[in-house]
């Protein structure tokens, strides 16, 4: 997956952990939590969501690396690149 | 009794399968409008089930939906609503002096059958079981989540009771209110069974579970056809107030409920057991100061259990035998059995009986089984009887949990 197809797949699952959000104005640069109303156990639910969707274990210490839509990308590129969208 | 210790209703909120609202729900018992329809449900195909259909996103935001419980759906939407119907000034309302008690035949099976079958998709692997699990499943959500819902600081219960639940709820209320412990109570019961396999599958191996083609007449409590359990959900929540608090407010008064009892059979898992129906009926109007001639509407438990139905009448005719002028009924015959919320919603659909005079019926009740043979059962047609001032309420449960609450019409 490209840089922008992770983006997707992010937003995709943030509209379904906060289906009450607008994300179409998210500034990628800005924390998660600045932008939308997102708790723990939301944020849990992005980590729960990509280990459903690709078996991607993240690991605590990392979960700093995804406060924010470019921080996320940035550390899930690596991890994704061979996975084809829709894995 | 001093004017603090009489407890009076004065909101209702519910959602039923044939309704939404008092008014809507009432209408529905009046013209015999049942909410039983075909249901799917996982691994057993078609079932029958009392589903309801009430706006969701009226009190809750969609993501309150994804992380919250059916069953805490149901209660926050039945609290909202009876607390505006109460008429109370909410904002100002002290929210550490509101108690919240809600009446639960089971809770957590939907939840933990949900996260079952979610990690099976995966190999069972646990590490895909939900960290919303717990909250989902601790045996207090449903009133947890109200208080969430309305930044209530009170306490809050949930009462396991088995299909007793609803009646629970509401006795609950009136000892806190009583004991001064709150000063308002939102209470009665909910369920959100219909979403558990298990309790399907569970009366279908007891050969407890109704089949009917006809959904609407699957339900057919006291009837010689009938043949077991419609599963519902559904809510029914009330305010309760110390009658000079509702006086001092003007609230507008439903009713007063002047005596309550529970005890235990004592005997089986699931059969129930007339002789001590009998005695929590007989407690519940000695509490209440009145005798069977004083009961006008008697709403019964019966689920159209074979064994069920035949305790409960031998249970009313003992006691309501040389009672000519106290009428009998059944609401599940409507909309199926609404397990911890049954108890309030039958309560509930005869309150307005104190404006009316109407008795609604007990439907799809086309042969009598003899044994089930009920003096003034109202079959199949709401029956105009004139004033009516007391009802009183059985509900009935597994493990031998027996409730019975009595309300009076109020008169100042």
């Amino acid at each position: 997956m490209t840089s922008d197809q992770i983006r997707q797949v992010i937003l995709d699952i943030l509209g379904r952990i906060a289906p009450d959000e607008d994300l179409t104005d998210l500034d990628d640069a800005r924390p998660f939590r600045e932008q939308m109303e997102l708790d723990s156990m939301d944020f849990l639910d992005i980590v729960m969501e990509l280990r459903k969707m690709y078996r991607i274990q993240i690991p605590e210490e990392d979960y700093s690396n995804l406060n924010t839509m470019g921080g996320t990308v940035q550390y899930l590129l690596p991890r994704l690149k061979d996975v084809p969208v829709g894995a | 009794m001093s004017d603090l210790d009489r407890i009076v209703i004065t909101g209702v909120g519910l959602t039923a399968p044939n309704g939404n609202s008092l008014p809507e729900y009432r209408h529905n018992l009046l013209v015999a409008k049942s909410g039983v329809v075909n249901y799917k449900t996982r691994y057993m195909g078609p079932v029958l089930a009392g589903i309801c259909n009430f706006d969701e996103l009226r009190y809750q935001k969609k993501k309150d939906l994804r992380r919250g419980t059916r069953a805490g759906s149901i209660a926050v939407y039945c609290a909202n609503e009876a607390v505006k119907d109460s008429g109370i000034d909410w904002p100002n309302v002290a929210r550490e002096n509101v108690g919240v008690y809600i009446g639960i035949t089971e809770h957590g099976n939907v939840e933990t059958e949900n996260e079952i079958y979610e990690i099976s998709k995966f190999e069972y692997d646990t590490k895909v079981w939900s960290h919303h699990h717990n909250p989902r499943t601790v045996a207090n959500n449903s009133a947890g989540e109200v208080t969430l819902n309305m930044g209530i600081t009170g306490p809050h219960l949930t009462l396991g009771a088995a299909c007793a639940a609803g009646n629970a709820g509401f006795i609950q209320a009136v000892q806190m209110l009583r004991l001064k412990e709150v000063d308002l109570a939102i209470a009665g019961g909910v369920s959100e069974s219909i979403h558990t396999f298990g309790i399907f599958a569970s009366f279908a191996a007891q050969g407890a579970l109704a089949t009917h083609e006809d959904p609407t007449k699957a339900c057919r409590p006291f009837d010689r056809n009938r043949n077991g359990i419609v599963v519902a959900e559904g809510g029914g929540l009330c305010t309760l107030e110390r009658l000079p608090d509702a006086l001092k407010r003007g609230a507008k008064i439903y009713a007063e409920v002047i005596g309550y009892a529970m005890n235990s059979d004592a005997k089986d898992f699931v059969l129930p057991d007339s002789n001590r129906q009998a005695e929590c009926i007989y407690l519940a109007m000695k509490r209440a100061g009145i005798g069977p001639e004083d009961v006008d509407i008697v709403s019964s438990h019966a689920t159209a259990t074979e064994q069920g139905d035949i305790e409960e009448a031998a249970a009313l005719r003992r006691v309501f035998g040389n009672s000519p002028k106290t009428f009998i009924n059944n609401t599940k015959s409507f909309i199926g059995h609404a397990m911890g919320a049954a108890g309030a919603l039958e309560l509930l659909g005869n309150v307005p009986s104190f404006d009316d005079g109407i008795v609604h019926a007990t439907i799809n009740l086309d042969e009598l089984d003899p044994r089930c043979a009920l003096p003034n059962l109202v079959i199949n047609q709401p029956r105009e009887i004139g004033p009516v001032k007391c009802i009183l309420n059985n509900s009935f449960g597994m493990l031998g949990i027996n409730s019975v609450v009595i309300i009076r019409k109020f008169q100042g």
